[in-house]
């Protein structure tokens, strides 16, 4: 989960504007299904859960499953009201948590 | 005089129409691009045309294709110093959108150095090795297959431009030889499937061309990207034959050939399969 996420939203949009958000973050996604070659399981290893805030407010949340494929692409739409930085967070089985932010400016 | 020219004319049109259906329903949907005089195909289609729609998107949208993730790991490597010499890739060659346009679509090419042709993959390890002072990177590693997608990356949307002339000929000619001869248990050749029968379902899929414009492509069934000669392999195996080793001269005159069978493609790496 070293990787940086990707993530695609507009630098700026209207007071009021519903804006597209798009993540991509690179995973293995290991469902727990998996044998290896010697037949013993590989064991499960995923991001489970996603979170977006907004100037610390929630935003959009989800709980991802074994069956999510590797590299999760997680989209959805936010209203804009005022600008800030909305802050994501993908938190691994293990605990660990990679997060990144993104500003948005009001346009005039 | 020139009413029977016109009509003639008009025969000829009618006749070319009636072929192109006859060949293949499928075909006619599936845009492509006019083939060279002289070669296999009428119509040189991509892989990409093969897929549904779905798959389609995922690559046309440089956020949702996975690929991407390579291209920005190797996008920090290609400026990272490694090995004894104390030099980055962007020492030598600079910023890549500039330096590496173009080069991706020429492979192989010939190596006056080593006396044979040369792909990418082999290239940034001849750069790691003799420039660099560093270790190569292992074929199907994760660090080979990332730049190798980047530097062919720096190409996206140029024409496939291999030379197939002057010393690469003897190299053409072996690479055609073992396209159409047939292998393996299932006894068949690259021909049988790629271009006697592309467009049909096989394999639970749509039998391509068997182009290479897309690769390192990112394989749906992998979740990763996958190098052309780890495809060769796959083929070969599918069709329960041994495969010929990773960069071995086998498999480096066939990419040569499968190139020119899909020459004038724009490169679409990262692309999308499955």
């Amino acid at each position: 989960m070293a990787d940086k996420p990707r993530i695609k939203l507009p630098k700026e949009a209207k007071k009021g504007e519903i804006i597209q958000i798009k993540t991509l973050v690179s995973h293995l996604m290991e469902s727990g299904q998996r044998k290896d070659a010697q037949g013993k399981p590989i064991a499960r290893k995923i991001i489970n859960k996603f979170t977006c805030e907004f100037n610390g407010r929630p935003v959009f949340s989800c709980a991802l499953e074994p069956a999510i494929s590797a590299n999760p692409y997680i989209q959805f739409d936010a209203r804009i009201d005022e600008e800030g930085t909305f802050k994501f967070a993908w938190t691994d089985d293990d605990g660990s948590v990679v997060t990144a932010e993104e500003k948005i400016a009001l346009k005039a | 005089m020139s009413i029977r020219y016109g009509s003639l004319a008009g025969l000829a049109t009618a006749a070319l129409v009636l072929s192109a259906v006859a060949t293949s329903g499928e075909e006619l949907e599936r845009k492509g691009i006019p083939a060279p005089p002289g070669h296999v195909f009428q119509t040189i289609i991509s892989g990409y045309q093969f897929r549904t729609k779905e798959t389609r998107a995922l690559q046309d949208d440089d956020l949702e294709n996975p690929g991407f993730l390579a291209v920005e790991r190797a996008a920090d490597v290609w400026k990272t110093v490694d090995g004894g010499e104390g030099k980055s890739c962007m020492s030598c060659h600079g910023e890549a959108e500039k330096t590496m346009k173009g080069v991706g679509a020429a492979m192989p090419k010939w190596s006056e150095k080593l006396n044979k042709p040369v792909n990418l993959e082999q290239q940034i390890n001849i750069c790691r090795t003799e420039h660099m002072k560093a270790e190569p990177w292992a074929f199907k590693s994760k660090e080979l297959t990332d730049m190798t997608t980047f530097v062919r990356f720096q190409s996206r949307g140029l024409p496939v431009a291999v030379k197939t002339d002057g010393p690469m000929s003897p190299w053409f000619e072996k690479g055609k030889e073992i396209y159409y001869t047939r292998v393996g248990q299932l006894d068949l050749a690259c021909a049988s499937c790629h271009e006697k029968n592309n467009g049909k379902f096989m394999r639970a899929d749509f039998l391509s061309q068997g182009q290479t414009n897309g690769f390192p492509t990112y394989r749906l069934r992998d979740q990763r990207l996958i190098p052309l000669h780890e495809r060769f392999e796959g083929c070969m195996f599918d069709v329960r034959g041994v495969p010929y080793k990773p960069l071995s001269d086998e498999f480096l005159a066939l990419e040569l050939y499968v190139a020119w069978r899909g020459i004038g493609l724009p490169v679409e790496t990262p692309s999308v399969r499955n």
